[in-house]
């Protein structure tokens, strides 16, 4: 999600549709009343330059940028394989760059809402082709020979009468010097000659270098002569320290100096929290120098904020009724005349990113000019703080984008670069590396939101839904950037609520009031996370009420195949995408939820104890089903044996990286549903390392992960992959534990009404 | 003064003793592959092997490691080849790959006591170390492949 784009979305909602032809790829002036969808609707848009992607040397060696944040989804592989392919390199002699942030060169590099590959796809086609195609002008000048005798192969280009060929090396500057071919001049390669796209055997562009302890993250920058600092924040959202004391702190070896850093004003958006910094010579002497400080905050107006009163509070405004977002013939009169009604409430707790490599950054300035380095998913939103924050213009900020020590959304706000930023210009502009702790991770993050979904269903005679009532009730991430909405927004709610591919006759959707008391932020998949979880979930509980198969039931909710135009279901968001190309295809998600249930095997006689649960969810324009057999011992043990994630992204650029994707979901998902929760007491989270805050180890994985790839062709629009993996899983597996074992489970953890 | 070999070279330390080690590894050695996750032995990111045994380096003094043998993983082999470096790449294993330097030490700590692990050793050896990317399937089999024994993925 991009904030700009949201916003810019709102500002011109209702005055109509673009025409944009995805094909083309490149931002194309427009009238400013049309709505811009895909790469061209995001800031920076899309860049198709060779000259900006491509550097060729003399040796033959071929530099391609990747401008996207590597966190693991594998974009430093698959985003410069497709240049490659296209102008006939041979990956061996690639060297992948990562792109210091910079859209207006580069295009857009808000690596989030699984878009890298669906946006970038077809420009970094146009990159390699039109590289290749200056590459064969240069080789038929230097031949004087007419350019249809002429083609790039494996690194060089034939001539095909002579049987003439030059290296790519011989060719460097010559084609270099060449102008671009005109965009509309383009001849792209059929995609039956790809040779890298498509395929599954694509080894990681950094597989020596994480192997070997090579690789570079945020936390690893190291500048000369560099300090080492850690921040002592606010422990409650909006609080403000009054008092510090700072003797002991400066009496430990090693401490260099405390700074004081402004907070912020709730919303303080990307901004610091603020809190009391401790320089030092090393990392160690900075931690130890933390520990010393005594500090006095006052807490502000979040200090009362409780998990276990706010929940309360969440399922007294679910039980009422809300505001309605959109609504379908008349639910009342159909409830009223169902022959069984069932009503559930489902529970998530806040979650954390956690990614294993906490929010770092490198910051110094000399002469007025800032460098950065610093793990971030969002490289222009972090230039353009830290740009702010230091008085200083964008073009004077240098960032250079490390890799990501995992992402998941938190690294989409750059909070700790700002405060690198600061901390530097209070010694004078000498590098300081600010690196969080597991605890300042978890105890002041952007939290996943904490939701009840209210969920109401009348059934027919023959057990058929009838009426359906979906109320959404959970603060909103907008609470983060601007006035408290008080409740979720029409993007939130086109992450699964309201854009829900649904064959029921009358349907309401509600939201009900939540305010926001922490930094709510977009954790992976976001609120298809809640949403998946509550409908998938009641999905099954009807099957049971009907005593029907599960699957089946699914199927016929899902409905006959058909397509759903976004806009028609009052989502605008639709992930950013036009919905005259993106529709919801009911065809493709029955297809998934099919292949990952015969995958499973389903309905085949089952061992004692075990049990399949099965959920699909559309998300980031894709579909996917994941099929779960758990069994639940007598002890109440639950274990997972197998996964089956079925997944249609349209064409699938690089399978092997896909497949890692939806292992990684299928875990994910089932860390945040048998053991995730951050709860909060006095404003303060409880939990603050992997102790209290558990994540799913080795020893609780499932046994086997199976990824079923739906074929997509080329005519087919992309698909997300990074996050769609992730809302169909809890709820996949609460069905399983409900099949195994007759417990429904509506509150997530698991671990607290099972053995994980 | 405390003497710590590390990665077969014998070097003085004069700071605090009770600096763990993975401080001085990457703060004041430069050795970055060993990485922070927890900082209280909970996640397996700064796993080393001191005397050839896996030992988290964010609880390990630099006193402790006195006169004994350290070795992170920029001197587990030579020039990236242990079989379970190699097994690491051929079978993909990493995503973001931040904390893989410490499951592939822990892993050659498993064989260097168990050369050939089956999965409930895997699961015993290897659950101190957190994967958040959720590459734990692929870790397996990697060890496996490593093991000689072959190992789907």
């Amino acid at each position: 999600m991009s904030l700009t784009n949201v916003s810019r979305r709102h500002l011109l909602a209702g005055l109509g549709a673009g025409s944009f032809v995805l094909a083309a790829g490149l931002p194309i002036a427009r009238g400013a009343e049309e709505i811009k969808y895909g790469a061209a609707g995001m800031p920076g848009g899309a860049v198709a330059n060779p000259l900006i992607f491509i550097a060729l040397a003399p040796d033959g060696e071929v530099s391609i940028f990747c401008h996207r944040s590597e966190m693991g989804q594998g974009v430093r592989t698959s985003l410069p394989m497709v240049v490659a392919d296209e102008m006939e390199a041979d990956w061996r002699r690639v060297r992948v760059r990562q792109a210091p942030a910079d859209e207006s060169r580069f295009g857009n590099q808000n690596t989030d809402g699984s878009r890298s590959m669906r946006h970038f796809f077809e420009p970094m086609r146009q990159c390699g082709a039109a590289m290749r195609m200056m590459l064969e002008s240069a080789a038929a000048a230097q031949w004087k020979v007419p350019l249809t005798e002429v083609a790039a192969a494996d690194h060089g280009v034939l001539h095909r009468p002579s049987g003439r060929r030059l290296d790519f090396g011989g060719l460097a500057r010559a084609a270099s010097a060449l102008p671009p071919p005109a965009p509309a001049a383009l001849v792209l390669k059929n995609p039956r000659t790809f040779r890298y796209i498509g395929k599954d055997t694509m080894p990681l562009t950094d597989g020596l270098a994480i192997s070997t302890g090579a690789t570079r993250y945020g936390i690893d920058a190291t500048l000369p002569g560099m300090h080492f600092a850690v921040i002592a924040r606010p422990p409650v959202y909006g609080g403000k320290l009054t008092h510090v004391e700072t003797a002991a702190c400066l009496k430990v070896p090693g401490v260099l100096k405390v700074v004081t850093i402004p907070g912020t004003p709730v919303p303080s958006e990307f901004l610091p929290l603020g809190g009391v910094a401790v320089i030092a010579r090393n990392s160690w002497a900075a931690i130890k120098g933390r520990d010393a400080l005594v500090p006095t905050w006052e807490h502000g107006p979040n200090a009362g904020y409780d998990s276990i009163a706010y929940r309360a509070e969440l399922e007294r405004t679910a039980g009422q009724s809300g505001e309605i977002v959109r609504n379908l013939g008349d639910v009342d009169k159909a409830m009223a005349g169902a022959a069984q009604r069932l009503v559930a409430d489902y529970y998530i707790p806040h979650l954390a990113q956690a990614p294993m490599e906490p929010p770092a950054a490198l910051v110094h300035i000399k002469d007025g000019k800032v460098e950065a380095w610093a793990c971030v998913q969002a490289p222009q939103a972090a230039r353009e703080r830290l740009a702010t924050a230091l008085g200083v213009a964008v073009k004077d900020v240098t960032l250079h984008v490390t890799l990501l020590g995992g992402g998941f959304g938190r690294k989409s706000k750059p909070d700790y670069v700002v405060e690198a930023g600061l901390l530097s210009k209070a010694m004078g502009g000498a590098p300081v590396k600010l690196f969080w702790t597991r605890e300042d991770d978890l105890r002041h993050g952007y939290y996943h939101t904490v939701s009840v979904e209210h969920l109401e269903a009348g059934l027919d005679g023959q057990g058929r839904p009838v009426a359906w009532l979906h109320r959404s009730v959970a603060p909103s991430i907008n609470a983060t950037f601007g006035p408290d909405p008080m409740r979720e927004s029409p993007d939130e709610l086109g992450m699964g609520v309201t854009n829900q591919a649904l064959d029921i006759a009358n349907i309401r959707w509600e939201t009900g009031e939540a305010a926001a008391h922490v930094r709510v932020g977009w954790f992976r998949s976001v609120s298809n996370i809640p949403h998946a979880f509550a409908i998938q979930s009641f999905i099954g509980e009807l099957a049971a009420a009907a005593k029907r198969d599960a699957k089946d039931y699914l199927l016929e909710v899902i409905g006959p195949p058909r397509l759903i135009n976004p806009k028609d279901q009052n989502d605008e968001a639709n992930y950013g995408e036009d919905p005259a190309i993106y529709s919801i295809d009911t065809a493709r998600l029955r297809r998934v939820a099919e292949t990952a249930a015969k995958g499973a095997g389903w309905g085949r006689t089952l061992p004692k104890g075990h049990g399949l649960g099965i959920a699909a969810h559309y998300s980031f324009v894709t579909y996917v089903a994941a099929v779960i057999e758990v069994e639940v011992t007598e002890r109440g043990e639950v274990i997972v044996h197998k996964v089956d994630m079925a997944v249609d992204c349209g064409p699938q650029i690089n399978p092997e990286r896909i497949r890692s994707q939806m292992e990684g979901a299928a875990l994910m998902g089932i860390s945040l549903a048998t053991l995730g929760e951050i709860s909060f007491k006095g404003g303060q989270a409880q939990q603050d390392n992997f102790d209290t805050y558990q994540v799913t180890r080795m020893d609780a994985a499932p046994r086997a992960i199976e990824v079923h790839l739906l074929p997509g062709d080329f005519a087919t629009p992309l698909g997300g992959v990074g996050e769609p993996g992730m809302p169909p899983v809890a709820a996949a597996l609460t069905n399983a534990i409900f099949a195994a074992s007759g417990k429904r489970i509506r509150a997530l953890p698991i671990k607290d009404q099972l053995r994980v | 003064m405390i003497t710590v070999t590390v990665n077969g070279r014998p070097i003085q330390f004069h700071d605090d003793p009770e600096m763990p080690l993975l401080w001085y590894l990457r703060d004041e050695l430069g050795l970055l592959g060993t990485k922070f996750g927890c900082g209280k032995a909970l996640c397996g990111a700064c796993t080393i092997h001191l005397d050839g045994t896996a030992v988290r380096s964010c609880q390990t003094p630099v006193s402790a490691a006195a006169n004994r043998h350290v070795t992170t993983i920029e001197g587990l082999s030579a020039a990236g080849d242990h079989p379970l470096q190699i097994a690491w790449r051929e079978s993909n294993v990493p995503q973001c790959g931040y904390c893989q330097s410490g499951q592939i030490m822990q892993a050659a700590s498993l064989l260097a006591t168990t050369p050939h692990p089956n999965d409930a050793d895997i699961d015993a050896a290897m659950a101190g170390n957190i994967c958040r990317c959720g590459t734990y399937g692929r870790i397996k089999s990697a060890i496996k492949k490593a093991a000689g024994q072959g190992g789907a993925s």
